[in-house]
């Protein structure tokens, strides 16, 4: 008994000594992003019990760093710290109508009509930037490459063959208003500044999932090496497969529909997406997107995510539609009054 | 005389003792025993599919005509032993009045055909694999049908932020078994294409419990007072997709519902 009293104790003092010394190193880490980057080579990620990098948890992507950057900011790929901090200043002092460079505000924008944007937690003054990028694109362009000629025509040849049937029927609405896919259910994972964007990830043997709130869209992604399906068999969110090189995860998507156009691109999009925890409190997602009938080159995107507590709630979108049915009934009504005026 | 009857008193106590021990062994410590995930649990890990027709019927039933007569023989109700311990429903009367409205107009009812998330138990017995991933802190469930997920939180028990077409589970282990209770589930949902339902009362309680490398026993509780005179159970086995590669595919099922549900919206041809 006292030999195991003895054990148990020698045990506990290496847990808490392992504790303080984990301390400076996440005190330094955490926060977000921006400060994460030096220290976070020194920062031990967790194991799961199967002793896989440990990426569980609900985190959110939410961040006021606009998609591509500002004209005016060049190639300047960071703010620094002074800048940032002014930014978010200017930010949370906007005067309502007054519009801000640099900042992705989404639905807190300034609007015409007076929502109470704070009960659906558009409050701009809690909105932050995740990191010190001036845009979620990296590298010294910061923008989407051009697209390709042949890429612009297809894309005019679906919106011209679409035109004047845009209220014919169901088929004829964009995804997102038919619940099949919403914007940010999309992947690759992009972020609005201020929807409830949460992402849930749980780990199995051999399995990494992905619980996206929106739409509860949900990918179970297999990290046993094995292949993609076959080519014929296409899937709005593509066929994922997975593995670990070293802390991250590592993830490749083919088999899109040429109907999930990520910013333009074709059913050849080919995308590849990385997940590092990079401190208790932040995972880095990264992604590059290529698809040669789209873009001349790849390109890549960083997107912070904090931790949050939760908890993910239903997101039954298409259960709750009724807007389809509203737009189809409004223009079956226009038709006819269009038709009674004819007579 | 004094021997005997102390004799035969511990006979009978030692008997009794066995017979309690046999009855505590067969309750508690089922044949068979999973394989350990490496936090000590039962394994779930896997892709797992009902076989049976319980989606078409909870209760034994015989082949039937199927709602749409110009697809043959491919869409007819399949027959089936049903699931339902005792076969029997114990719905209050106004219930069974609305069940069988239910089962008398459920091409029009059924959520399933409108493509709506299925809730709990009829998730579990749709004719479409689902995958387990299983974490000590949550055990996830990915169905295929539809893109419906739920999340057992494996911790403290939490409640509810709100009912949801899925409900809030709640999980825990019983030795070899994960019981997963689960409330705040819709009233939207049905149990069946046979138009068995449930109210916004509706309590179930899961119980999966590993029965060999490749088989799953599961059991559903029912219990709802507003439609229910008691509690009834459902049980089955699931069974493991063993295929190479096994993967759950998309089945966005939203486009094939838009027909039944906006076709009547749809813009007359001109010509």
């Amino acid at each position: 008994m006292g030999r195991r009293s003895l054990a148990s104790f020698a045990a506990l003092a290496v847990v808490v000594v392992a504790l303080f010394a984990q301390v400076p190193a996440a005190g330094q880490t955490a926060g977000s992003a921006a400060k994460a980057s030096p220290a976070a080579k020194a920062w031990t990620p967790p194991r799961t019990a199967d002793g896989k990098p440990d990426l569980q948890g609900i985190w959110t992507d939410n961040t006021l760093t606009p998609f591509e950057r500002p004209k005016s900011l060049g190639s300047k790929e960071f703010y620094t710290d002074q800048e940032i901090a002014d930014l978010t200043k200017r930010i949370h002092d906007a005067r309502p109508g007054e519009r801000i460079e640099g900042a992705e505000l989404g639905a807190a924008n300034p609007q015409e009509i007076r929502y109470d944007l704070e009960i659906y937690g558009f409050d701009r003054n809690k909105l932050r930037f995740q990191s010190k990028r001036t845009s979620l694109i990296v590298g010294p362009e910061g923008v989407i490459p051009p697209m390709l000629p042949q890429a612009r025509q297809r894309n005019a040849d679906r919106v011209a063959k679409n035109k004047g049937h845009e209220f014919d029927g169901a088929e004829n609405r964009p995804l997102s208003e038919r619940c099949i896919m919403m914007g940010q259910e999309q992947i690759p994972m992009v972020p609005a500044a201020n929807e409830g964007n949460l992402l849930q990830i749980v780990q199995g043997p051999g399995y990494v999932t992905l619980l996206h709130e929106i739409d509860h869209s949900t990918r179970v992604i297999p990290t046993d090496g094995r292949p993609h399906v076959p080519p014929n068999i296409r899937l709005w969110q593509g066929d994922s497969v997975g593995h670990w090189e070293g802390n991250t995860l590592v993830v490749d998507t083919t088999n899109f529909t040429n109907l999930t156009a990520f910013r333009g691109s074709s059913e050849n999009l080919h995308l590849v997406e990385r997940f590092t925890r990079a401190a208790d409190d932040t995972l880095m997602y990264q992604f590059t997107v290529e698809d040669p009938t789209t873009w001349a080159k790849p390109w890549t995107a960083e997107v912070p995510w904090a931790k949050t507590k939760g908890p993910v709630y239903e997101y039954a979108c298409h259960e709750g539609n009724t807007m389809i049915a509203t737009i189809l009934h409004g223009a079956r009504v226009a038709e006819e009054d269009a038709a009674k005026k004819g007579k | 005389m004094r021997n005997w009857l102390g004799d035969s008193v511990i006979a009978g106590v030692v008997a009794a003792g066995l017979m309690l021990a046999a009855t505590h062994s067969a309750a508690q410590a089922p044949a068979y025993r999973a394989p350990r995930t490496a936090d000590g649990k039962p394994n779930l890990n896997g892709i797992w599919q009902a076989l049976n027709t319980a989606d078409w019927d909870l209760q034994g039933h015989a082949a039937a005509k199927g709602p749409a007569p110009l697809l043959g023989a491919v869409f007819a109700v399949p027959p089936g032993l049903g699931v339902v311990e005792g076969d029997e429903i114990p719905y209050l009367p106004a219930a069974a009045t609305k069940k069988k409205q239910n089962q008398a107009n459920w091409t029009t009812l059924d959520p399933e055909v409108k493509c709506y998330l299925p809730g709990v138990p009829r998730a579990t017995y749709l004719p479409y694999p689902f995958q387990i991933v299983q974490s000590p802190q949550n055990i996830l469930i990915s169905y295929e049908y539809a893109g419906a997920v739920r999340v057992i939180n494996m911790g403290a028990p939490t409640k509810a932020p709100g009912d949801s077409w899925m409900g809030w589970s709640n999980g825990r282990w019983e030795g070899e078994t994960l019981v997963v209770d689960v409330t705040s589930q819709l009233e939207n949902t049905w149990f069946d294409r046979a138009g068995n339902f449930h109210s916004d009362a509706l309590h179930v309680v899961e119980r999966i419990t590993p029965r060999s490398a490749d088989t799953l026993n599961y059991e559903a509780t029912i219990e709802d007072p507003k439609v229910f005179s008691r509690p009834w159970k459902i049980s089955m086995p699931l069974y493991r997709r063993v295929e190479k590669n096994a993967k759950l595919l998309e089945y966005k099922c939203v486009e094939f519902a838009e027909e039944v549900l906006y076709g009547s919206l749809r813009k007359k041809s001109s010509n």
